[in-house]
């Protein structure tokens, strides 16, 4: 009678249990949502037919930017340099910090709405997201690994293996498939609910600010044509007026070697400007103040200075300190907390 | 009588037939394409300090490494019939330090080939395209770096050695090792138009020996690759003026002297 009566509680518990996990594994299932276009958003310039984003992909490729086995001697992982709570740079740093403690020459990028660029690094050399990881893994300053050293360490993991195996339907771990994973990943690092995207979409009745829309008004007059909604950057490559730096560094042209491309940059977007100080290609301003005041009183008419800033009598852009006070608090709005705290794309 | 025989057993034994099979792209016979790397007079060796080279300007120099890429080979017939290679087996790297890396293999009709077309370094599209399509030695991962990482694109030709006209200082090699580095590329670029040194070579085979491609043989066509023509080409140059070429305005001059690397010595039937 006793043990009876064990043997149904025994079942019951199973039974309970059994459906507790389905419920898990339902849930889960439900909370990916895959790649989500933002309405305020264009399509995206990725191809997402040759690498769909999967759950498992996604994961497989969280795993891999935060596993430190992508760098020569397992010490810096991707994550190292693009910090979430920094919108994915590498927060109070002028220039990245590698591998052995060596400098880089420019201030790590924030990986953030990736799908719908079109280029990538400052200065360009790139133009397809499932290349670009090849080159801070082997860049000296950086990871200073080489990839078949990365695919030998990832095939001597069967967790490794088993995540590929789910990802891509093979165990093999090949290029394509590790740059495939990392783009899935960096495609998913989405940032599209800062203010005023839920201005733009009319989203739970948000509106700006008398000050916030005065200074949007000032944004569209004096910055929105580089600067171009609603990712808040044209993806071009220009010269904004920097002084050149001490290496000289000479941007695009590095990559082309054109001399119409000397000393431009890739124009960076403005969403998340809270978390990505210090600023520009080198870091050299430290906060936004320093920004303004290059574009109102610093900009140097070097070879291919951006025929926008040349169009005023004095070069740059014309802003009374109202005006920035103001602009100040329209780019306030473009700071996306849920981007910073997205669980799911942080180290899990 | 004993002529008739005589003549029976000659023809039986030659193996050449006089007339060349019908021009048919199904029936494909194996092919290679032999580069043989050379300095000038002599055979390749890496690091031959006791007798190193001399190129033009009387600058001895060793090699410590040398590797290309050959692509999208294309034979013509005697009568002018062309066959380019499928285009997902016509990638190779030749790498100076394996000899086993020396042929190109390929398949090609049947047929007696009087022209040989082929890419020194991989062609615009390749280097354009997915990750997925890069296999093989194309990997960017295969061990060979030949591959730009911050300037997507193949590095088609890289020659590396020593000199001891280098300097110790930034514009020779401050490590003074008197290192020399060429790394050859630049396919013209994604978006705007890039330097491009992409280089096609053909070679007629009618003065050293036309291919005879069948089925139950291994013709190959044996060339030469003077590496010496790299310093001594039409734009021949110092290595102590220049020993660190790699993406830049120069390479292009240095490309020019790589077209002019590949003369087809011999060919076995």
């Amino acid at each position: 009678m006793k043990t009876k009566y064990f043997k149904y509680i025994f079942l019951v518990c199973l039974f309970v249990y059994a459906c507790k996990k389905s419920d898990d594994v339902q849930e889960k299932a439900v909370l990916f949502l895959g790649f989500q276009k933002p309405k305020n958003f264009p399509e995206p310039v990725y191809n997402l037919a040759n690498n769909p984003i999967t759950k498992a992909g996604f994961e497989l490729g969280r795993t891999l930017f935060y596993d430190p086995r992508l760098s020569r001697d397992n010490t810096i992982s991707c994550g190292s340099c693009h910090i979430q709570s920094s919108a994915f740079t590498h927060h109070g740093h002028d220039v990245s910090h590698g591998i052995d403690d060596r400098l880089g020459i420019r201030n790590s990028p924030p990986i953030m709405n990736l799908a719908w660029s079109k280029a990538f690094m400052w200065g360009g050399g790139i133009y397809d997201l499932d290349l670009q990881p090849i080159a801070p893994i082997t860049t000296h300053e950086e990871m200073d690994e080489n990839l078949e050293n990365v695919l030998h360490k990832l095939r001597a993991i069967p967790t490794y293996r088993n995540q590929f195996k789910e990802a891509f339907g093979s165990d093999e771990i090949s290029t394509a498939h590790l740059m495939k994973a990392l783009s899935q990943f960096m495609l998913m690092c989405i940032s599209s609910n800062a203010k005023y995207d839920k201005v733009i979409r009319n989203e739970g009745n948000i509106s700006f600010s008398t000050i916030e829309q005065e200074g949007y008004q000032i944004f569209k007059d004096k910055c929105a044509s580089c600067h171009t909604e609603p990712l808040f950057t044209d993806g071009t490559f220009r010269n904004n007026g920097l002084a050149p730096n001490a290496i000289n560094d000479k941007g695009l042209y590095t990559a082309t070697l054109l001399d119409k491309d000397l000393y431009k940059f890739k124009v960076p977007s403005l969403r998340n400007l809270k978390y990505t100080a210090p600023y520009m290609h080198d870091g050299r301003f430290l906060n936004l103040d320093a920004v303004l005041d290059h574009y109102v009183g610093q900009v140097q008419d070097t070879p291919n200075l951006d025929p926008i800033l040349k169009k005023q009598t004095s070069r740059g852009i014309n802003l009374s300190n109202d005006q920035k006070t103001k602009l100040l608090a329209f780019l306030n709005t473009l700071n996306d907390e849920d981007f910073i705290h997205n669980k799911a794309l942080a180290e899990q | 009588m004993l002529i008739a025989i005589s003549t029976v057993l000659f023809t039986a034994c030659k193996k050449d037939p006089s007339s060349a099979p019908d021009f048919d792209e199904n029936n494909l016979a194996p092919l290679s394409v032999e580069f043989d790397n050379i300095a000038g007079g002599r055979t390749l060796t890496f690091n031959n300090t006791d007798v190193p080279y001399t190129n033009a300007k009387g600058e001895p120099f060793t090699l410590s490494l040398l590797q290309y890429y050959i692509s999208n080979i294309k034979v013509t017939t005697i009568s002018g019939k062309e066959y380019t290679v499928k285009q997902d087996d016509s990638y190779f790297l030749i790498k100076g330090s394996d000899k086993s890396t020396r042929f190109a293999k390929i398949k090609v009709p049947e047929g007696d080939y009087s022209k040989l077309t082929f890419v020194l370094g991989v062609d615009s599209l390749r280097s354009t395209m997915p990750i997925d399509k890069r296999t093989g030695v194309l990997d960017p991962a295969s061990g060979s770096n030949m591959y730009w990482g911050w300037n997507s694109g193949y590095i088609f030709f890289k020659m590396e050695g020593n000199s001891s006209v280098i300097t110790d200082d930034q514009q020779g090699d401050p490590s003074g090792k008197k290192q020399f580095k060429y790394h050859i590329g630049g396919f013209g670029g994604y978006s705007s138009s890039t330097i491009n040194n992409i280089k096609t070579i053909t070679l007629d085979l009618s003065n050293a020996g036309i291919a005879k491609v069948r089925k139950d043989r291994q013709s190959n066509i044996h060339l030469f690759v003077d590496v010496l023509k790299v310093f001594n080409g039409s734009n021949s140059f110092s290595i102590k003026e220049h020993p660190n070429v790699m993406f830049s305005e120069y390479s292009v001059s240095i490309g020019k002297n790589l077209s002019e690397m590949f003369k087809h010595d011999h060919t076995e039937n």
